[in-house]
């Protein structure tokens, strides 16, 4: 089985696969065999993505373990007659990092969700089919199974969200969790309608019979003129863009994510938004980079809105969770940011900036959850004082919370302080304009995550708040490893960046060529 | 005269009279053994297809056994035989005269594969009659029930309309030329200029009579009342068979007869697809019922394959006509003609299992279904992503398959319109699946359905699932059937 054998990126996505068939079989009454088994895939993928992660060779750079099946011919004029569709895969230094990142959140996901008892059986099925798509987003080569596994990773939220998320109340209205499910599952579709209609326009324009990326990239000099690219990049950052939470049309995310069950919200805002991101990077910019540079501008000043507007939005939440998907809004900021400086700063502090942010938010969700699962509200009004029963969670809380406002030391001050002076270094004036604006966002961003953990967890303890108990292990060893990489990134980002750089280089100097 | 070309042909009308001479010597508790008969019969005619398959052609050209056909002719058959085993318990719970039910059923099978064959207009009208014939039969067969009366009274009428239509436009054409057979339509096409009026009344004629037998906007009135009208295996059958029926003739009517005067063609059935893909897709958004949802559902899909039709042949700037694609384009009708069928075929199935257990066909009725019979609620919630166009499914490499070929003819423009369009259709499936998995049970009764049936759910989400991530065994057979009618000159 070539599938299921290390060093062969495909594994990433066949065994949350084979996990969803084994679960399949396994009776729904034996809710902790289930729990178990999940539990054991999810480490064996973290496993493998460590794997890919260490022996990744960075002193080769460029795309490593490379694998290329054919499977579905193409009748047409093609030059060599007959031309497939082939799942192609292979990872380079931002997808070793992405890979990483996915690996962990599911992890942690697994871990957090041991608590679900209504259909867990159905839950982890849908959740590992979810990330399945998502790893094969990330090893792709293929236009082709990049657009398959983008939309297998939509495929299940829509159920996840609605059968196991939560409504939010708010005074005047209610927001429910089927109106949520419905929202983001059709604005995300809506958006790859975008992606589907570019990749479609770029197989055709291209003419070579393939939806390899590397095929079409060969041709792309001569065959896309800079109308096309203009065209389409813009449809292909909106589709994206979408994903990324892209301002205006982001406002799928929040609702998203607070309806989402924790592990879901951990997921969708720890890497699902990053699809968006890297779909940019991976298809983008690598097929249209004359089209990247006629459009970045937009994407950078676009980027400052979502970084501000998210900011002031979460300032004004109560909900804790609409706190954290507003600041995630604020967040995905940086990164659309630092994709348009096209400058090699910029891009390594993005691809960091998803890595750090994908961890820190996940650890937010997690630590929400625990809230949530103790004092079944989210309402920062109502919470007070969770310091003084719950020391390990406003701990954590505190950690992520630091990262968010990026306090040095952690890994969202290296991300976003490449992000900064590659936004200072490119534009001139605007952008020391726009740099100034992701500055001030920073800034927001500490008046509104002080305001909650003074409020939430150092206020005054009210009596009927005191019989809640602290974090189990479970939840410790869960938050420990997101707590771990945090700190890692914050004190050692060297490897990180290196490993990014290898991957984002080809793509800016293709840029920089084509330009 | 090599009348061994069509022995299956000869089988399946004697399966089709025996079982008619079963029904009438079979006491009344016994009747259940005809639909193991059909079924057998059926098995036991797509041996022998297989087995005796051969090619060339009968009467002239009349009907034409290539590789075309035969894909077809297996193909047909076998969801003939899944037709007559879904029907089982609904035929023997809630219609009886199971008799002339299957008979009929199977001589639709036999018109099907003429269809298919046909190498001339009148052999294809005849077929086409058989079939429509049948089906009038078949969608009034709940006698005691006024709501398939009905269905047949619309049913009987609006078809025949538009059977009336084809003929017409095919005398036009005979009158014109002087020849019904496709080839020759062909080459005597090809050598004018510029085509008459009557000559494009004939082809405008024979397009809507096509129309409106795939259900297309704006000659698809009849469709949601007689879909929810029929008996529900029956509807599938409908919304099955016969459009792929009548889009196999279409595709070697377009490939083989009238591609010289693509101009002439191509520009209505582009309209056509469009209305037909928006309005499906726009009208199923507020239907409250299972079988009309369907129904709107299946125009969308009439209204992909709208498009792929039209795509068939591309036209230059210049007027010249460009087949480079045809092959990729009639692949990918093909493909998407078959997953739409089975998948059409497990959510009906789906709702059969319901209906013998509840007797509902709503969309409410089917509120927790996922607590009342997991496996049916899977089956059903993974077909309606598949419809929709969601990976891992059939529906979704073939949607990609399809509308990749159309814009590598050069229609983008219309392949965004059909990209949209389905984005539409996912919220009405969508919001089934809400029902399905997430509303409140209303009814707690459990649905009891046996292995049997059980199996050939399975058997078709396995169908699903392989014509999803592993459809290049499918796609060989299907290039090999069309390489024999696209050889576009």
């Amino acid at each position: 089985m070539e599938f299921l054998s290390f060093s062969n990126p495909t594994t990433l996505v066949a065994l949350p696969i084979l996990g969803c068939l084994i679960l399949l079989f396994v009776p729904g009454h034996r809710p902790d065999l289930v729990r178990w088994i999940s539990i054991i895939f999810a480490t064996i993928v973290l496993g493998i993505s460590i794997y890919f992660f260490i022996f990744f060779d960075l002193s080769e750079g460029g795309r490593q373990f490379v694998y290329e099946y054919e499977w579905l011919s193409l009748a047409g004029p093609w030059v060599d007659s007959q031309r497939a569709i082939s799942m192609s895969v292979g990872i380079d230094g931002v997808a070793a990092t992405m890979v990483l990142l996915t690996g962990i959140v599911m992890f942690t996901g697994t871990l957090v969700s041991w608590n679900i008892n209504v259909k867990n059986k159905d839950f982890f099925i849908l959740y590992f089919l979810l990330l399945s798509g998502v790893f094969g987003v990330f090893i792709t080569y293929d236009l082709f199974f990049f657009f398959f596994f983008y939309e297998l990773s939509v495929l299940p939220m829509y159920l996840l969200i609605a059968k196991w998320g939560s409504t939010s109340k708010f005074s005047s209205f209610e927001r429910t969790k089927e109106y949520s499910a419905m929202k983001l599952t059709l604005v995300l579709v809506a958006g790859s309608v975008l992606i589907w209609v570019a990749i479609i326009a770029m197989f055709v324009q291209s003419g070579v019979g393939s939806f390899h990326i590397d095929e079409v990239q060969a041709v792309m000099p001569d065959k896309f003129s800079v109308e096309f690219q203009s065209a389409f990049f813009l449809m292909l950052m909106i589709g994206f863009g979408i994903l990324a939470g892209l301002w205006p049309f982001h406002t799928w995310s929040p609702d998203g994510h607070v309806a989402a069950p924790t592990a879901v919200s951990m997921v969708h805002a720890g890497v699902l938004m990053k699809l968006g991101a890297f779909g940019i990077m991976r298809v983008g910019m690598t097929l249209l980079p004359e089209g990247a540079q006629i459009w970045m501008p937009l994407l950078i000043g676009l980027g400052a809105v979502n970084v501000i507007y998210g900011a002031l939005s979460a300032m004004g939440q109560t909900d804790l969770k609409y706190v954290i998907g507003y600041s995630s809004v604020s967040h995905m900021g940086y990164v659309l940011m630092g994709l348009g400086t096209l400058s090699l700063m910029g891009l390594n502090g993005a691809v960091l900036q998803m890595f750090s942010h994908g961890v820190m938010t996940a650890l937010f969700f997690a630590v929400v959850g625990m809230i949530y699962e103790r004092t079944h509200t989210r309402d920062s009004l109502i919470l007070t004082g969770l310091a003084q029963k719950m020391g390990v969670v406003a701990v954590l809380f505190t950690i992520a919370g630091l990262t968010s406002l990026g306090l040095p030391g952690l890994s969202g001050f290296a991300a976003e302080l490449l992000i900064f002076i590659g936004i200072f270094q490119s534009y001139e004036v605007w952008g020391v304009i726009l740099g100034s604006l992701a500055v001030i966002g920073a800034a927001i961003t500490a008046v509104y995550i002080l305001r909650l953990l003074s409020k939430v967890f150092f206020g005054s303890a009210k009596d009927d708040l005191l019989n809640y108990s602290d974090a189990t292990l479970r939840e410790k060893v869960a938050a420990g490893v997101l707590v771990g990489l945090i700190l890692l990134v914050g004190i050692l980002p060297f490897p990180f960046v290196k490993m990014i750089e290898s991957g984002v280089k080809p793509i800016l100097l293709q840029i920089v060529g084509a330009g | 005269m090599n009348f061994h070309l069509i022995f299956p042909e000869f089988f399946l009308t004697g399966l089709a009279f025996l079982v008619l001479t079963l029904d009438s010597f079979l006491p009344d508790d016994r009747k259940f053994l005809l639909s193991w008969v059909s079924s057998l019969g059926m098995a036991l005619v797509i041996g022998l297809a297989l087995l005796l398959y051969e090619q060339g052609d009968l009467y002239q050209g009349l009907l034409i056994i290539d590789g075309y056909a035969g894909f077809f002719r297996i193909f047909f058959l076998v969801i003939g035989m899944i037709i007559i085993i879904m029907s089982r318990d609904y035929v023997e719970s809630n219609i009886g005269n199971p008799g002339e039910y299957y008979a009929i059923l199977i001589f639709t099978v036999l018109a099907s594969i003429s269809l298919a064959s046909s190498g001339e207009l009148l052999t294809a009208y005849v077929s086409l009659e058989i079939l429509s014939f049948g089906l009038y039969v078949l969608v009034a067969y709940d006698r005691y029930n006024p709501g398939s009366n009905e269905a047949g009274v619309k049913f009987i009428l609006l078809g025949a309309f538009s059977s009336a239509l084809i003929l017409y436009g095919l005398s036009q054409i005979y009158g014109l030329i002087g020849t019904t057979r496709l080839d020759e339509i062909a080459v005597l096409l090809s050598s004018v200029e510029d085509i008459s009026v009557g000559m494009l009344l004939g082809l405008v004629l024979i397009l809507a009579g096509i129309a409106f037998k795939m259900g297309a906007v704006p000659f698809h009135m009849w469709a949601p009342d007689v879909y929810e009208g029929a008996p529900i295996p029956i509807t599938a059958w409908l919304s099955v068979c016969s459009k792929i029926a009548i889009v196999a003739f279409a595709i070697r009517f377009f490939t083989t007869g009238i591609f010289p005067v693509v101009n002439d063609w191509q520009p209505i059935l582009m309209v056509l697809a469009v209305l037909t893909m928006l309005g499906g897709n726009l009208l199923a958004l507020v239907q409250k019922n299972m079988k009309r949802l369907l129904a709107y559902s299946s125009i969308g899909h009439a209204g992909y394959l709208l498009m792929g039709l039209a795509a068939l042949v591309a036209v230059t700037d210049e007027g010249m006509f460009n087949t480079d694609f045809s092959h990729l384009v009639s692949n990918g009708l093909i493909f998407h003609m078959i997953a739409y069928g089975v998948t059409n075929f497990a959510i009906f199935y789906c709702l059969i299992l319901v209906y013998n257990t509840s007797g509902r066909d709503d969309i409410q009725g089917l509120a927790g279904l996922s607590s009342r019979q997991p496996m049916v609620a899977l089956v059903m919630v993974c077909s309606l992503f598949s419809l929709a166009g969601l990976p891992v499914f059939a529906g979704f490499t073939s949607k990609f398959y399809l509308f990749n070929a159309v814009a590598s003819q050069g229609y983008l423009l219309m392949v965004g319109v059909a990209i949209v369009a389905s984005l539409i259709s996912l919220y009405y499936y969508l919001t089934v699946a809400r029902y399905l998995y997430i509303e409140k049970v209303l009814d707690e009764s459990i649905i009891s359905v046996s292995v049997g049936s059980k199996c050939i759910l399975g058997v078709l989400l396995i169908f699903m699932v392989v014509g999803g991530i592993f459809p290049s065994p499918l796609m060989d057979l299907i290039q090999t059937a069309t390489d024999s009618v696209l050889n576009l000159e």
